[in-house]
């Protein structure tokens, strides 16, 4: 299979993707609640808070560093593994990837001054007020770069006649129809997903016996702000089923098992494929479906049936949909469930066990994001331009991308398990109480 | 000016800044891993990491630039490059892979020589790497089949052109590095990393030059437009072997370093202008000029206006960060944090 460049090529991409979302997700993420902790610590005097933003980002520093190798990494292969599509989309939709550059750029040396500069500046406020600008770089990358995911589902702004390209709107192409619930999903699941991995480092450390408030405080206020989210995101995705209903009905149906146009459809939640390609042990929702897309119980969802068997998105991609919102309903009952049981003090908030829950919230909210793209990118197939180009029209004609790949998953082995020792490491060589101490003894919150 | 000479200009002067930084940067890692493996970790790493810290993330960013600009600017560069580079440019993207996160990893261990060693090597190896594109883009080494470039490995690696590209890409990095490493240190007032890195620097300046004239002479018999091209430019070339005369005297005779080093960017930059120049109108000689690979007239002029804004916001950032940790001696020997 491996010596099919179209084949290799994708698989090369599903890996460098899947890799990258992991670091893109936190770098996103993250810098939103060092931001928060920061200013609760200015606004509150209380150390906790200030010790917490440090030790964020400190962490957050390792995984902006591999974020950046391997943003640079796909950002190449597009060129290097799509050449066709690459062509294509410079004509097009070069104007974001421009302006991604400069936001992070912007990002990145903000991020730099600082991490360097912890008590180079009198007044707290102005160390603080540098994060500003990490976050909205930060956040302003990942709006960049999901426009032209957006595109990629929705092309517009230009038109092809006689197999040229005319009439090229490059701020037309950027402000897609996907776009809008693409971003704000995107955005929302990467700050609830960021929250939620802080709030399983503090559960985890609270199991292990950690009395401290820091850690409390820590799990307490990323709790709160991953419930928000975690609705938030929900909600948006209710938007993104409706977009796919109106505007890629190929892509709602293959993620719904949705094989006939018809009114009041039903909705197939879990469920595998039989040899005959049929839903079995599936939960049929009747109506929810059309309810879902449209609003009303009565209206039309269109079906696969409308679409020639070789431009159907594969079917497997109902299973990344079930996993993508189970993990999201599961995160929001536990976030909720926490915050009802913090106000109302009942134990159970206080347990092992449900400390545990909140442990697995981490890595299964980045699971859920990895399934999200995993549906987005699968459920456009077979196109990587919808309706202009195919993955097999797109790619390479070299002979060697099999073996590029096997180096890609070294290297992205060889960068995941150093991530994780010298996270590790960093905090094991700086405890809490130690650091604790040494922020207390010298007054306030200066490094 | 056109627009495809406004772009390609703009990237080219990118592409100029990445070298430049990318050489302190590459330099420096393997003058820190150098150091520590003969034991001299004491005089170097101090001042090397009070430089790297704060801005390798920057330098990163010239490069995605570069490419993305390209790309932009004229986007036929993706099919024919991005055809046949995927094996040199899969290479440089790990090198590169390693080199940024080890450097992340090493800058919490410091002095871990494992860590060290491996971001300082991989350091060395990146420009070589990306210097091939250089070798490629000049001609001779591409056939189109069937409508496709096809890259031709052979040719290509018992060239003593590409050869002499990537010595002189290695010898060029040590050399800027160890020349910018003097300037730092002596600001930094630490006298014995001022002393070996001006050795390393007075080493490397011969064999700069006669690297830089060897590719001359040899393009003279492998693409004799591109040497003509440069002949005409002679004086372009004569400024910059007369700025880097004047870098090795400044620095041999220990005097201002802080002028060795601005001679020294103005070295590089005629150099690398004139060869732009020379270049010209050839993106990848013969197939592509930067006329046929161009983008429509509505994604130039946006990107042109995205880039001035951008600038805009940039420009000032970057003073702060050069503020606060370039031109800030306190900072700079220590004094603060």
């Amino acid at each position: 299979m491996f010596h099919d460049p179209v084949f290799a090529s994708r698989m090369l991409t599903l890996l460098t993707l899947s890799f990258h979302i992991i670091y893109a997700t936190i770098g996103v993420g993250i810098p939103l609640f060092i931001m928060i902790a920061q200013w609760l610590g200015i606004k509150k005097n209380d150390d906790h808070y200030i010790l917490m933003a440090r030790r964020w980002a400190r962490g957050y520093v390792i995984t902006v560093a591999v974020g950046v190798v391997t943003g640079t990494i796909i950002s190449l292969q597009l060129a290097l593994l799509w050449p066709n599509f690459m062509e294509l989309a410079g004509n097009i939709i070069a104007l974001p990837l421009f302006m991604e550059v400069f936001a992070f750029f912007f990002e990145a040396i903000f991020l730099g001054i600082y991490l360097y500069t912890g008590n180079r500046f009198k007044n707290k406020k102005t160390h603080f007020l540098l994060l500003i600008p990490v976050a909205i770089g930060a956040g302003m990358s990942a709006f960049f770069i999901t426009t032209v995911n957006g595109f990629m589902n929705a092309p517009q702004g230009f038109d092809i006649v006689n197999g040229t390209l005319v009439n090229v709107n490059p701020v037309l192409a950027m402000f897609n129809l996907a776009s809008p619930t693409k971003i704000a999903h995107v955005l929302a699941a990467s700050y609830m997903t960021a929250a939620f991995i802080l709030a399983a480092i503090a559960a985890f450390k609270l199991i292990k016996g950690s009395k401290h408030t820091y850690h409390k405080k820590a799990l307490h206020m990323t709790m709160k702000i991953g419930l928000i989210f975690a609705v938030a995101v929900a909600l948006i995705g209710d938007f993104s089923g409706k977009y796919l209903a109106e505007y890629q009905p190929e892509k709602l149906a293959a993620a719904e098992w949705h094989f006939e146009t018809g009114e009041g459809a039903p909705l197939l939640l879990y469920g595998v494929l039989d040899e005959n390609q049929e839903p079995k042990y599936a939960i049929k929702l009747p109506y929810v479906l059309s309810i879902l897309a449209f609003g009303s119980p009565s209206s039309e969802v269109i079906g696969l049936d409308e679409f020639p068997a070789e431009e159907q998105p594969p079917l497997e991609v109902h299973y990344y949909f079930d996993t993508m919102i189970t993990i999201g309903m599961v995160m929001i009952a536990i976030s909720f469930l926490y915050w009802l049981g913090s106000r109302m003090r009942y134990t159970f908030v206080e347990s092992n066990w449900f400390r545990w829950l909140i442990v697995l919230g981490g890595p299964l909210s980045m699971l859920a994001i990895e399934s999200g793209w995993w549906l987005a990118e699968f459920g456009r197939q077979p196109w990587i331009m919808r309706g202009i180009m195919t993955v097999s029209e797109a790619a390479t004609t070299s002979d060697y991308v099999g073996l590029m790949f096997v180096l890609f998953a070294l290297l992205y082995l060889i960068l995941g398990i150093g991530t994780i020792v010298i996270l590790r490491k960093m905090f094991a060589n700086n405890p809490l109480e130690k650091e604790l101490a040494k922020v207390q003894s010298t007054q306030g919150g200066e490094q | 000016m056109s627009l495809e000479i406004l772009g390609i200009s703009v990237l080219w002067t990118f592409l100029f800044g990445y070298v430049i930084l990318a050489s302190i940067d590459f330099g420096a890692g393997f003058f820190n891993a150098y150091s520590i493996l003969i034991g001299k970790e004491k005089i170097l790493s101090k001042v090397i990491q009070r430089y790297l810290s704060p801005v390798w993330s920057v330098t990163n960013v010239f490069f995605v630039f570069f490419y993305i600009g390209i790309v932009g600017f004229f986007p036929k560069t993706a099919t024919y490059f991005g055809t046949i580079l995927l094996i040199p440019g899969s290479i440089a993207l790990i090198l590169m892979a390693i080199r940024g996160s080890y450097y992340a990893f090493e800058s919490y261990r410091a002095g871990h020589k494992g860590y060290a060693t491996m971001y300082g090597i991989a350091g060395l190896l990146i420009p070589p790497a990306l210097s091939v594109v250089l070798a490629i883009a000049q001609g001779g080494f591409v056939t189109i089949e069937n409508g496709t470039p096809q890259l031709d490995y052979f040719a290509l690696f018992t060239s003593p052109l590409s050869w002499s590209i990537v010595v002189l890409a290695i010898i060029a990095v040590l050399y800027i590095s160890a020349v910018f490493l003097t300037w730092y240190a002596d600001k930094a007032q630490d006298a014995d990393a001022r002393d070996l890195m001006r050795r390393y620097a007075l080493i490397w300046a011969i064999p700069l030059i006669v690297a830089a004239s060897g590719i001359i002479i040899e393009l003279r018999y492998h693409n004799y437009m591109l040497f003509e091209n440069l002949l005409n430019l002679w004086w372009m070339f004569a400024v910059s072997f007369v700025l880097w005369a004047l870098t090795t005297w400044f620095i041999w005779r220990k005097r201002s370093y802080t002028a060795a080093l601005w001679l020294l960017v103005g070295q590089f930059a005629f150099a690398f202008f004139a060869y732009g120049i020379a270049h010209y109108p050839y993106l990848l000689y013969p197939h592509l000029t930067i006329h046929e690979g161009f983008t429509n007239q509505a994604m130039a002029i946006s990107l042109v206006i995205v880039f001035v804004l951008g600038l805009a916001l940039l420009i000032p950032s970057i003073y702060l960060l050069l503020k606060l940790f370039l031109f800030d001696e306190e900072y700079i020997q220590g004094k603060k944090e």
